[in-house]
């Protein structure tokens, strides 16, 4: 293609993404440097039906001055990404100081609502992203070597989950683990512990939200496999087993290795999902057993009081991380394009 | 609260008087305007909006009544010409908008075409007009009067009796998990604990200023006293707001519970439920904890606003259609039980007696300060910690601080 025909035909894509995901970050990065000016508080008294109470109140006057003078707030740099509530640089310094054993500092670092946060999406990502690769598969694999006219059927069951709204989907399984929902009373009576609950116990709360992760992401990494399966080349196959290659020896050296940029791509799809980890936490009102990043944003934008700088500087954070995490599988892919030029 | 007291006592002479203010008044034929109300979501509310719109027939009307309605209010406003026309918000909300200065004083339009609205129901703010109150909610003890008979127990009037009763309850196998609540993480857990905080005597600030004061003795208290109780809870409680605390009452499980007077109507209906437990479905007053004396509940009130970036042509047709639903005309078999209704023609009815208790025993209305909100999602966040037992209460309250400063720091309300 010639570069002018080129640039025509990548020059719309390159616009929408400027303007609806490049431009919004400038955002984000500029509101996060930037905080709320100083608000002037008068004292005053409010009255209702309960009669009259001494309180405080905004000094819309005064505060608006301030706001015209400089729209954009007051500008403190990094201060609120060192904040208690994000990467709090004091308090991490503090607990480094202070701890007598690594124990009790990785305590007081997981007490922190920003690393208690980021754990629990980290070990959520680790988890499912694997999960779901390995899992999806297995399904394709197994799918393919369903009998055709079943096939069709086979494949829609498959792919209910990912049909299903997560919102529901994630609903339904959620009464489904109710102390005295179906599941959750089969496992009171295999733990034959009556008391058991899966929304009172943090650690099977967070096994329920990946099961439900990877649950609900089977379907994609199994529908692209699937795709890929089709493209194998069916002589190499028959050649193998022509050599004598058993079923699993074909799919080892045969299959896999044809489906290995596959595998990046879903690789790459599912860390970044999974790091924006939301859905599955709301669904199954866990806020109190874990936290993501995202949630972490969501309740900020959610108060009373909305802290938009605090979310702002939570959304700059999890870029910064999704880019970490991607950054090898990247670098592959670029190596990859590198050799087949 | 006098002037409730003076409002029920008053109501059958209003009553006759307001019937009569409702025939001749009230232009409720409004042909142009625009009329956009977003609010919560319970029956009361859906009333009111409902006669609002009713009323503003021919106008171009809409609402948008949800349980996260906190979340959208403020952002539906700010724009000019703001998407909606009004807000219904109850004390704790409406500060979110003074504080982002998208409502506006309602004095002059009061002066016009307000005149038949009582002065308990207009809410101000430094001596201005900001909000028209239209019912009154607070939250108090609901129990299950069969239950506490066959248990041979009398009606609790502080947690401490609460915690008696439940032991009791459970060891005659009448129920595992006598006691409900809405502890949900989040928005519900902070609010049980600003009641019972409130119920230990404790000051959420230093006075005049936004420093937190409650890592101390009250805070300590008002948590352990949240915890024992969580012992007779379903152990999913943090799972359990409002909605589903009531579905657990309808259900039979829980024979004792601190719930919203508005959501009681509920419980006492027909519906959802069997004759044995709506029939012995009974309100009491709020409760207390040691021995403040002060009742560990707060008082709300509902009312509604109208946005600042609006066309007066919106703002009057707005506001009249709410002053017509807000009046003695929304009164009807129907909606009498809804709530406790702050408008002349109000009679109370069995279920609302728990919230009239409230406002009688001199509970603490919620605070309306700035700076509350934040302390409420400080709050929301981190109590979960110490009831599921991995952190002590000293070192929660200690979380809550921090994590409230950090806020109000980026908020502009701290230096």
């Amino acid at each position: 293609m010639k570069h002018k025909a080129f640039f025509w035909f990548v020059l719309p894509s390159v616009v929408l993404m400027l303007l609806f995901i490049a431009l919004p970050i400038v955002s984000v990065v500029t509101q996060s440097l930037y905080t709320q000016h100083e608000q002037v508080i008068i004292s005053v008294e409010n009255c209702g039906p309960f009669g009259c109470t001494q309180a405080q109140s905004v000094d819309q006057d005064a505060t608006q001055a301030l706001r015209n003078a400089e729209p954009l707030g007051k500008y403190v740099g990094l201060d609120v990404y060192k904040d208690r509530n994000h990467l709090a640089a004091a308090e991490v310094a503090d607990a480094w100081e202070d701890s007598s054993s690594f124990r009790e500092f990785w305590n007081t670092l997981m007490n922190l609502p920003f690393y208690g946060a980021l754990a629990f999406t980290i070990t959520y990502t680790a988890i499912v992203t694997p999960m779901t690769i390995i899992l999806g598969f297995a399904v394709a694999i197994a799918i393919n070597s369903v009998a055709r006219s079943l096939r069709g059927p086979t494949i829609f069951f498959s792919l209910l989950p990912m049909i299903v709204t997560p919102l529901v989907g994630a609903l339904i399984l959620f009464w489904m683990v109710d102390a005295r929902g179906i599941l959750g009373t089969a496992l009171q009576w295999l733990a034959n512990d009556p008391s058991l609950s899966v929304k009172a116990s943090t650690p099977l709360m967070w096994i329920m939200l990946m099961v439900y992760g990877t649950w609900s992401s089977i379907p994609f990494a199994f529908i692209v496999y699937y795709a890929g399966l089709q493209t194998v080349n069916q002589d190499t196959l028959e050649a193998a087993m022509i050599d004598g290659a058993s079923r699993w020896e074909r799919i080892r050296y045969v299959v896999i290795p044809h489906l290995a940029p596959l595998t990046t791509f879903i690789a790459l799809i599912q860390l970044m999902d999974n790091f924006r980890v939301f859905e599955p936490i709301i669904s199954f009102q866990a806020q109190a057993h874990a936290r993501s990043l995202s949630i972490a944003i969501f309740t900020d934008l959610g108060g009373e009081t909305r802290l938009l700088s605090s979310a702002a500087a939570t959304s700059v954070l999890t870029i910064v991380f999704v880019a970490i995490l991607l950054s090898p599988v990247l670098v592959r892919t670029w190596r990859d394009f590198g050799t087949k030029n | 609260m006098n002037l409730i007291k003076t409002a029920l006592l008053g109501t059958a002479i209003a009553a006759a008087g307001s019937t009569a203010a409702t025939a001749d008044g009230h232009a409720c034929a409004i042909d142009t305007g625009r009329i956009s109300i977003i609010g919560n979501e319970f029956p009361a509310i859906q009333s009111v909006a409902a006669l609002a719109l009713e009323c503003a027939g021919s106008a171009e009307t809409a609402s948008n009544l949800t349980a996260d309605h906190q979340t959208l209010n403020v952002a539906g406003m700010t724009g000019n010409p703001a998407e909606y026309t009004s807000a219904i918000v109850a004390n704790s909300s409406i500060v979110a908008l003074i504080n982002e200065d998208v409502i506006q004083p309602l004095d002059a339009l009061v002066a016009e075409y307000g005149a038949d609205i009582p002065s308990r129901q207009l809410i101000t703010v430094n001596g201005q007009i900001m909000a028209v109150a239209f019912m009154a909610n607070s939250q108090h003890l609901v129990y299950r009067k069969d239950v506490l008979e066959q248990a041979g127990l009398d009606v609790p009037t502080s947690y401490e009796e609460v915690l008696a009763a439940a032991e009791k309850i459970r060891a005659d196998g009448i129920m595992q998990y006598p006691v409900g609540g809405a502890y949900a993480a989040g928005w519900n857990l902070a609010q049980e604990f600003t009641n019972m905080f409130i119920g230990t005597g404790g000051q959420f600030f230093e006075p005049g200023t936004a420093n937190v004061t409650i890592n101390n003795a009250q805070g300590v208290e008002a948590l352990e006293m949240m915890k024992a109780l969580t012992e007779y809870m379903n152990p999913d409680y943090l799972t359990h707001d409002s909605n589903a605390t009531s579905a657990e009452w309808e259900a039979g499980n829980v024979a004792l519970m601190n719930m919203w007077g508005s959501r009681t109507g509920v419980l006492m209906d027909e519906e959802g439920s069997t004759p044995e437990v709506y029939e012995n479905t009974t309100v009491a007053g709020p409760l207390t904890v040691g021995d403040s004396g002060v009742p560990a509940t707060t008082l709300w009130w509902d009312g509604w606003t109208l946005a600042k970036n609006i066309s007066d042509e919106d703002a009057v047709t707005t506001f009249k259609a709410l002053t017509h639903a807000t009046s003695p005309a929304l009164l009807n078999d129907g909606t009498m039980s809804q709530a406790v209704w702050l408008m002349d023609g109000f009679e109370s009815q069995p279920v609302n007696e728990g919230v009239l208790a409230s406002v009688a025993a001199g509970s603490t209305p919620y605070p309306m300060v700035p700076f509350q909100g934040l302390l409420h999602s400080a709050l929301g966040d981190n109590i979960a910690d110490f009831l599921q037992g991995t952190e002590s209460a000293e070192q929660t309250l200690a979380d809550v601080e921090a994590a409230y400063t950090a806020a109000a720091t980026e908020q502009g309300f701290l230096q």
